[in-house]
């Protein structure tokens, strides 16, 4: 397994090559020598998996934790120190899969939706270093790895997001995204330090007495920690930042707000769920209740978006939710008692990944068609692109759970791990999902069938996508049609051992139905031409309806905190200290110093009979003073 | 007594003396094609007796107690012929003018007798010897000051170098005379038995560290130094501000430790005022400077206030660190005196820090090199000095002087202020006529290498500490 490595440092090699070369090339050879680098690196990740799956499991009948490579990076004292290395074991192989897919996908994409876009080559530098950012981030041997590549993640992030630089808009909402996600990554790293000061270690497997030894002090670690992962994957009150990225290209939200980045919180409870079943159960259960409401919220937001991007970020955002749910909700780590959860949430983490790049690259080609990301410019367009209408339908499916696209199987295995946790968490998580349906297939008629922008139709008649866009939609459908059918229990499970999906009669029954009166309501109310009863609602509760649109004003409380409470009563008057102050204070010395300089001038007269003069009494008033002193 | 092993002991000052002879003749007997390569021949030279003498052997005395040897003083002893010999590398531009090409020979001899003064300081057992010694590395040098005697500048610096040297020996004289008068002994193993502390001691002591300190250029003993070092060619003055200073701190630091142990707490009161007075003082100085070789003057008067760092606590470290302070030293102010006096050969004697105004521009290389010693000098990391103030911080700190230390990393302040100075004007300020580009010659450029490979190397590779490290001894 040593050519793991090249997964990390052919991408690096890319982004250098393109980055410093790239724009010597022309933009479609920067482009290929991108997307040749990631199909590799796709293969080699299939490969990766593959061998490391079919190698079986070891005596005790769980998948072995390789390390191929690992290295001591900066020792900081006899046993703290920071190591660089590739660790394999079921989750981060899992991810490797998902990321290298999807990022291909998108490499794919890109070339038929970025055609001509000043910056291309860029483009294809910044998508390499996120990939690679991503691949370090899953396969760190220790959490302070986790960490270095975290941050990569957010700032190679930061740059896709912005990529549109000369857009005031996009520039705003990359820097929301970075300095929210720091924000929140300030919390993950004091929970490392903490971590790191209190086990002795940076590992994710610390010894049973070193955590005796740490004691109380793992929960407060690990709750600091789910806060930068609460960041990243955009729970509340941290998602403010994902909606607004969606000023980025599209391919771009598919690889990062979809796919890869957002379930990094994700991935990081789950790897450190041992710790958090063993020693913080307490806090697992708080990120489940974070997730749950999160979900709620992004659910009922969903309903009333009009940018279909916009819509899709918050059903990711709903979506993350129920992942984090699923691991909250776990009580043991065997999967057979309390610990369903956690497959679940790798499950689903799985499906979506696929599913959600789906639908976000459908978006990408509807945007493409029709220069817009209004529903209002929308409807009716199933007669001009069909293959995407397919394709969108396959994935509006999967993500409201109908039997038997992918998103049936994880989302149910979520659902009863909700019910075996509390009857009320599993009503709750259904209702969700229920909603789920409603405002995707809402999307989905909005933007394939009911009111048709006839006017601006016949203006600029949509067309399909070029195949190299749809060729990725092909795939990612396909995907989503069969995924569900992986027997997933037998790779990842919460104690490593195989573990075989059952579907539970009663909670299927449920979803399914919940999920289909969902997609019946948003029939009967958006389907048609005239949509009677969503204008009357709309306006029976305008206020709702109003406070829904604006997201519940949550941007707004933070603009009013940061800059009628922080900026005001605290930055501006310290940044007053600071001026008159501080710099008042050092212009004065650097004054006093200059003046101190003019006055002793005359000392250097130039006349060796005053210099022999000042050595002779400095010689005399050294002695003196020794003298006085004795 | 052993004769061979005047051959052991003294082998730096028979190779060097050998040397010296050898020049001698060879400017006498070369004909005008071998005189081209004179430089090449002394540098060689020089570069050997520096590799043949460095490698220490067991200490041992000669003439019954005259004069000593010890394995560290093999080390500063090559460490100022290396410092020599890139001297006369940077000199070979100016030697070749029409003006002093017929003297090049003085120049070696000259500046040679200086350094086999230095050796005799470092080896003496006595304070006669270390008194011919120190006359020995001052006569000479009066005469290097006015080497070009037709300028009016060069000549009034000899005139005032020599009548200070003159004064502060005389003083120095005086305060030997009282130690004889008070221990009856001049060897310095026996006065360091004899010394008690009296008034009268106390004044040689304060006699004796102002005649260093006038070598050292310590306020308030420095008021020749800007004077010296503007009026004097360039290739003098960094021969005085480098290997000239170097030795005397290494002597002051011996005598200190060794023949005025008893009298500790005094000179390390003195020592604590001097160090504060020539780091303050002479950073304020240098401040309003525009002309650089006198702004070289007070910035190495304040860098020899931090070597006094390391002397202030007597200890081993203390050595250690001040032989490493003033090589790393040597490599950094060698390295801009090597740019100033390159770009005054080819600008017409243009040395104002206007004068550099984008000086990138035209001169990158040399730009970037000048701006590695500048940085190294000012203690930036990762270059060698900051590595070498660390060094002479930790000595002094180590010793109990917290405020002395405090009062100099604060005027680390203004020195970095001053040292960008530079920078800002070669980088960033532009300007109507700057230096033409033009082309270094070979030796410089030999030079610049060495001086930037120190520089960069000498704080990365702790081998070099680590060998110091092993040879030194203190209180």
């Amino acid at each position: 397994m040593d050519f793991t490595i090249l997964i990390l440092l052919l991408p690096l090699a890319g982004f250098l090559f393109l980055g410093l070369a790239g724009m010597k090339l022309r933009p479609r050879t920067a482009g290929a020598v991108g997307t040749t680098l990631m199909g590799v690196v796709t293969l080699l990740c299939y490969w990766t998996a593959f061998t490391y799956f079919s190698a079986g499991r070891d005596a005790s009948g769980v998948f072995p934790t390789l390390m191929p490579w690992n290295t001591v990076w900066l020792p900081i004292s006899g046993d703290l120190h920071i190591d660089l290395g590739i660790l394999l074991d079921p989750i981060s192989v899992m991810m490797l899969v998902v990321i290298s897919t999807v990022s291909l996908m998108v490499h794919i994409y890109s070339f038929g939706y970025m055609k001509g876009e000043r910056g291309f080559q860029r483009y294809y530098a910044f998508l390499s270093l996120f990939t690679m950012s991503m691949m370090g981030l899953v396969v760190a041997t220790n959490i302070f790895q986790m960490y270095l590549f975290w941050e990569l993640v957010g700032v190679s992030s930061y740059l896709l997001i912005g990529f549109y630089y000369t857009k005031p808009a996009a520039i705003a909402a990359s820097k929301k995204a970075f300095i929210v996600t720091r924000f929140a990554d300030l919390g993950f790293l004091i929970g490392i330090l903490v971590y790191g000061y209190y086990t002795g270690s940076f590992t994710f497997t610390p010894g049973a007495t070193t955590l005796a030894a740490a004691g109380g002090m793992i929960p407060l670690a690990l709750g600091l920690m789910f806060v930068g992962g609460a960041g990243k994957s955009a729970m509340f009150p941290l998602h403010i930042w994902l909606p607004d990225a969606m000023e980025g290209p599209t391919p771009v939200s598919a690889l990062i707000h979809a796919a890869t980045m957002v379930v990094a919180g994700v991935y990081l409870v789950a790897r450190m769920f041992p710790l958090f079943i063993g020693c913080a159960p307490e806090v697992l259960h708080v990120t489940a209740y974070v997730g749950a409401f999160t979900a709620l919220y992004a659910a009922v937001v969903a309903c009333v978006q009009s940018d279909i991007k916009r819509v899709l970020a918050f059903s990711t955002i709903s979506q993350i939710g129920f992942m984090i749910v699923a691991l909250g909700v776990c009580t043991s780590d065997d999967p057979h008692a309390g610990g369903l959860g956690y497959m679940a949430s790798m499950f689903h983490l799985f499906t979506h990944a696929m599913f959600k790049a789906l639908l976000f690259l459908g978006a990408g080609a509807i945007i493409h068609a029709v220069h817009s990301n209004e529903m209002s410019t929308m409807g009716g367009l199933r007669r001009y692109m069909p293959l995407t209408h397919v394709t969108f339908l396959v994935a509006c499916l999967a993500i409201s759970g109908i039997w038997p696209f992918s998103g049936f199987f994880s989302k149910d295995e979520i659902l009863t791990a909700c019910f075996a946790f509390s009857p009320v968490m599993g009503w709750v998580m259904t209702a969700i999902a229920g909603l789920t349906a409603f405002y995707m297939f809402r999307l989905y008629y909005g933007i394939f069938w009911g009111r048709e922008n006839r006017e601006l139709h016949a203006e600029h008649r949509p067309h399909e996508a070029p195949f190299s866009m749809t060729l990725p939609l092909l795939v990612l459908a396909a995907v989503t049609c069969v995924a569900g059918f992986i027997p997933f229990g037998q790779f990842v499970s919460s104690n490593g051992e195989a573990y075989t999906i059952h579907i539970d009669g009663g909670v299927a029954t449920l979803s399914l139905c919940v999920a289909v009166a969902g997609i019946a309501l948003a029939t009967w109310m958006y389907a048609r031409e005239q949509q009677p009863v969503a204008d009357r609602l709309a306006r029976t509760f305008s206020g709702l309806h109003r406070a829904a649109y604006h997201r519940f004003y949550i941007d707004e409380i933070y603009q009013f905190i940061t800059h009628r409470v922080i900026f005001a009563c605290i930055s501006t008057p310290l940044a007053w200290f600071d001026r008159h102050v501080i710099d008042g204070a050092l212009n004065l010395l650097a004054r006093g110093t200059n003046g101190a300089a003019y006055l002793i001038r005359g000392i250097q007269s130039g006349s060796v009979q005053r210099y022999c003069i000042w050595f002779l009494s400095g010689a005399l008033g050294l002695t003196i003073l020794l003298l006085l002193i004795r | 007594m052993d004769y061979t092993s005047i051959f052991t002991l003294m082998r730096a000052e028979v190779t060097l003396t050998a040397i010296l002879v050898l020049l001698f003749l060879y400017d006498l007997l070369a004909g005008e094609r071998a005189r081209r390569h004179f430089t090449a021949v002394a540098s060689l030279l020089l570069a050997l007796q520096a590799v043949a003498t460095a490698f220490p052997a067991a200490s041992g005395e000669l003439f019954g107690g005259m004069f000593h040897y010890e394995p560290m003083h093999a080390v500063v002893k090559s460490l100022l012929t290396v410092g020599a010999m890139i001297v006369c590398l940077q000199a070979d531009g100016w030697l070749r003018d029409a003006e002093t090409r017929h003297k090049q020979g003085e120049f070696y001899i000259l500046t040679l007798s200086t350094l086999l003064g230095m050796y005799f300081m470092i080896g003496a057992g006595h304070f006669l010897m270390f008194f011919i010694g120190l006359e020995l590395a001052s006569v000479p040098m009066a005469c290097l000051v006015a080497f070009d005697k037709y300028r009016n500048y060069s000549a009034e610096a000899g005139a005032k170098y020599i009548l200070c040297a003159l004064f502060s020996s005389g003083l120095m004289l005086y305060g030997i005379s009282f130690l004889y008068g008070t221990t009856g002994t001049l060897y310095f193993d026996d006065m360091a038995s004899r010394i008690d502390g009296s008034p009268l001691e106390i004044m040689a002591l304060v006699f004796f560290f102002a005649g260093l300190g006038f070598k050292i250029s310590l306020v308030p003993f420095h008021l020749w130094t800007a004077d010296a070092y503007q009026g004097a060619p360039t290739a003098v003055t960094s021969y005085l501000s480098v290997v000239s200073k170097g030795a005397a701190a290494f002597v002051l630091f011996t005598t200190l430790v060794k023949v005025f142990a008893p009298m500790v707490e005094e000179w390390q009161t003195v020592l604590w005022i001097v160090t504060v007075l020539s780091i303050t003082v002479a950073n304020l100085f240098a401040l309003r400077q525009h002309d650089l070789k006198r702004f070289m003057a007070f910035s190495s008067i304040s860098q020899a206030g931090y070597i006094m760092l390391a002397v202030i606590g007597g200890s081993s470290v203390g050595m250690t660190s001040l032989v490493f302070y003033v090589l790393v030293y040597m490599a950094a102010n060698l390295a801009v005196f090597g740019v100033l006096s390159t770009v005054e050969q080819h600008s017409g004697g243009r040395v104002c820090l206007e004068d550099y105004n984008g000086f990138y521009r035209t001169n990158p290389r040399l730009a970037v090199l000048m701006t590695l010693g500048l940085f190294s000098l000012a203690g930036i990391p990762p270059f060698a000095g900051f590595f070498s103030k660390f060094f002479v911080f930790a000595a002094a700190f180590r010793s109990g002087f917290y405020v002395l230390v405090f009062i100099a990393l604060l005027n680390t302040v203004i020195s970095l202020y001053y040292y960008l100075l530079i920078v800002k004007a070669m980088y960033i300020t532009p300007s109507e006529t700057p230096i033409a580009t033009f082309r270094t010659d070979r030796y410089t450029r030999i030079s610049l290498a060495l001086c930037t490979a120190g520089v960069l190397l000498l704080g990365l590779v702790s081998a070099v500490y680590d060998g110091i490290n092993a040879l030194a001894y203190g209180l």
